[in-house]
């Protein structure tokens, strides 16, 4: 009896049940404090579908799905390395190809491209209205926290403060708070761009400073009570925010250069276009700067301060000036989606939303800015999707569940990411290794 | 000058007259910190990370105290010694729950990475992520609303210290409070699974060397802290309800504990967790009821500006 509780195949097989109970709890039923047992038992008793073939109970279709994966994993152990060499063989020939800067560019211009025609070619007002305010918005995001957990390595778990600020911003300028806007004048959203800029800059600056020079888990932490406390203030200073009724007098986007007068309104699609135009720029701007000197002292300090220091990089200055500049994208979309859904309350800006951007960085790959694109890209469509049409016994608040475990599973098996960047995946692979044997993880991580 | 001085003047009369009143309200709080303070403490002396995640340990102690006091006491208002046993009954749930939780924490958020060797900012990634996962599957399964525990006793005032009332729910919180605390810092410092506990935290790798069984400690380790924060969220739980966000500003607080009192040093999250309970509570004095937290925070940026190493300083693996 002992041997069998004990057998490898045995305890894999347990693992493999048990994980996919928790997937069966997780997209089962909700239950309630009055019926606390109704969530779980119906996560394995309620009637659902066979993949569509016929009508079952629900841990059938669990039960077949651990065999498959128990499956799958024993034969990973068997024949993964191989499947591995396999795979990075066939993928050589793409991947030395897309290290060739004309292809680089070229596939950049074909997703611009894609991007461009998109919204006219999805015409349906739910998914429209989602590649703004959820999407390109949020790949926006993603870009600037990549630039403070995926260049610096550091951990800002209180990025939707800056977002906040960025859109508290845009409302004070505009003239939309009970406080007098700056100068005494209403001014265009577009003006709060350089406005919300600069102050949620000064904003990181001054967090910063003082707990940057500090351990990454302080920051983490107090980077997380900075974002409630942001929320805090958001909602008791009736005075000067509006409280937690928020404000919803903030106007579009209007462009006046001379003839030309153009107003962006309640339509997704003007909006859409005008935050790609952001995407772009600072897409660009991100990549040049990872490879320029402030990129290099990023990886230099992420990789060894004490060494990095020994040659002359201030790893505190670098350090705030990366937590400033992810920032600035943050403050950025703040602007555009108080314009553009006219409102803010101090309710949206939640602790869910900084994990939210953080799981498509980290999903991405961190470092990696295609990555992370592509990350956020597949993450926003997926949960919208989610909203969109919800499978049963799926509530939205749910869509947290599955962020956090996609965190865990990340760090578990890919902790580099979808698209690691070779740079991180390499950090990863030698501080795993002990960073004392440099040589020999490389040649043993070489093909 | 003249407003100032006035409005600090007008503010310490209310001071000298709350006083007592804020006081006992702060010590009780400043327990609950401590309790879950000392897992913070714990874990970072063995691991040298903070475990994001304690927060839903708390959490997982209140619900568990919550479902343990409904079948109990349903309807009925219990009293004399049904009180003290429904209350031992509803601290061992807490911390058995959380003790549990936090073992399949460290399994499955920890114990991976560690095998691997993994870089700092995977750890508290993996955190974070199983800390979401749990608090939204808790408002999945009990629902996302606010719920009041059954009360296993008719809270009412026992005696008054200085005209300022004690309630039954404090002397409740203080007599588990010291009890537990105490019995942690007896345990740390005299039995072989502290002595274990301390040697991983002065060395984990010379410890192994001379036979402690560092898998085996960690996991110990987080069953202690994790016990005491469940048996923590029972307690906050009896007085404030249960909800399956409870766990986050309290933990923040608690981690500001620790941090204050000097983190790794278990005394001094104890005494971290009292001060900032007493503080915060006094505070309203001179803040309105919604900052609380922005004063908790405050004192968290403060402490790691002026001295990052606490009160007590960091004191890893010593006995206290």
């Amino acid at each position: 009896m002992k041997s069998i509780l004990t057998h490898q195949l045995f305890r894999r097989f347990i693992t493999a049940a048990a994980v996919l109970a928790v997937v069966a709890v997780m997209t089962g039923p909700a239950g309630s404090t009055e019926a606390p047992t109704a969530g779980f038992t119906g996560s394995f008793s309620e009637r659902s579908s066979f993949f569509g073939f016929f009508e079952t109970v629900r841990w059938v279709p669990f039960l077949f799905l651990a065999l498959v994966f128990f499956g799958v994993w024993t034969l990973w152990l068997s024949r993964g390395a191989q499947i591995k060499s396999g795979v990075s063989q066939v993928m050589q020939v793409p991947r030395a190809a897309t290290q060739r800067r004309p292809v680089r560019w070229g596939i950049g211009v074909v997703l611009l491209f894609v991007a461009l025609i998109l919204p006219h070619v999805i015409n349906d007002p739910f998914w429209q209205a989602a590649m703004v305010e959820q999407i390109a918005v949020y790949v926006l995001l993603a870009i600037g926290l990549n630039v403070v957990v995926g260049f610096a390595g550091l951990l800002d778990l209180g990025f939707v403060a800056f977002y906040a600020i960025g859109a508290y911003v845009t409302a004070w300028v505009t003239g939309a708070l009970p406080t007098p806007p700056l100068f005494g004048i209403h001014m265009d959203p577009f003006f709060a761009i350089p406005i919300a800029i600069v102050i949620v800059m000064v904003a990181g600056i001054v967090l910063g400073v003082p707990t940057l020079r500090l351990r990454g888990d302080y920051l983490a932490i107090v980077t997380l009570g900075f974002g409630e406390i942001i929320t805090i203030f958001a909602n008791n200073l009736y005075g000067i925010t509006g409280g937690s009724q928020g404000t919803s007098l903030i106007p579009h986007f209007s462009l006046h250069i001379g003839p030309i007068k153009y107003v962006w309104g309640l339509a997704p699609v003007p909006y859409y276009y005008l935050t790609l135009v952001f995407v772009v720029i600072f897409l660009l701007a991100f990549s040049l700067l990872e490879h320029s000197r402030v990129g290099r002292a990023w990886t230099a300090i992420r990789e060894d301060e004490v060494a990095a220091e020994s040659v002359g990089i201030n790893p505190l200055k670098y350090k705030v000036m990366a937590f400033a500049i992810g920032a600035s994208t943050a403050g950025f979309a703040g602007v555009v989606t108080a314009s553009q859904s006219n409102n803010i309350f101090p309710s949206s800006f939640s602790l869910a939303f900084s994990i939210n951007i953080l799981v498509l960085v980290i999903f991405g790959g961190m470092g990696s800015i295609f990555g992370v694109v592509l990350g956020a890209l597949l993450i926003q469509t997926g949960s919208m999707y989610l909203l969109h049409s919800p499978p049963a016994g799926y509530q939205s608040s749910d869509l947290y569940i599955y962020l956090g475990a996609l965190l865990v599973v990340m760090m578990i098996f890919r902790p580099a990411g979808l698209v690691p960047s070779r740079r991180r995946r390499r950090e990863i692979v030698l501080s795993e290794a002990g960073e004392g044997h440099m040589n020999e993880v490389l040649t043993g991580d070489q093909p | 000058m003249g407003g100032f001085g006035h409005y600090l003047a007008s503010h310490l009369v209310t001071m000298r007259k709350e006083f007592w009143f804020l006081f006992v309200g702060g010590v009780a709080n400043g327990f609950l910190y401590g309790m879950v303070a000392v897992g913070y403490t714990l874990v970072y002396g063995v691991l040298r990370l903070i475990n994001f995640a304690h927060s839903e340990i708390f959490m997982s102690g209140g619900f568990a105290g919550y479902f343990v006091m409904k079948a109990l006491i349903g309807t009925s208002s219990p009293n004399g010694f049904a009180t003290v046993y429904l209350i031992i009954i509803g601290i061992v749930a807490g911390g058995v729950v959380g003790a549990v939780v936090a073992t399949l924490l460290e399994r499955v958020a920890y114990r991976p990475l560690r095998k691997r060797n993994a870089p700092k900012l995977a750890y508290l990634i993996s955190a974070i992520g199983a800390s979401y996962f749990l608090f939204n599957m808790a408002g999945k399964e009990f629902g996302r609303y606010s719920i009041s525990v059954p009360q296993p006793y008719i809270n009412h005032t026992v005696f008054t210290i200085f005209g300022a009332p004690v309630q039954l729910y404090y002397i409740v919180i203080l007599i588990a409070g010291v009890i537990m605390l105490l019995g942690l810092d007896r345990v740390v410092a005299t039995t072989k699974l502290g002595r274990s506990i301390r040697a991983v935290a002065q060395d984990a790798e010379t410890a192994s060397l001379m036979g402690v069984n560092i898998d085996r400690t960690i996991a110990l380790t987080f069953i202690v802290g994790g016990a005491l924060g469940g048996a923590a969220g029972f307690l906050f739980g009896l007085g404030t309800g249960v909800v399956y966000t409870m766990g986050f500003t309290p933990a923040l607080k608690a981690f500001t504990a620790a941090v204050l009192g000097g983190i790794g040093n278990l005394r001094g999250a104890m005494i971290g967790g009292l001060l900032l309970g007493v503080a915060e509570s006094l505070s309203v004095v001179f803040v309105q009821a919604a900052y609380i937290d922005v004063v908790a925070f405050g004192i968290l940026v403060a402490v790691l500006l002026f001295r990052p190493t606490g009160i007590l300083g960091e004191r890893l693996g010593r006995a206290a």
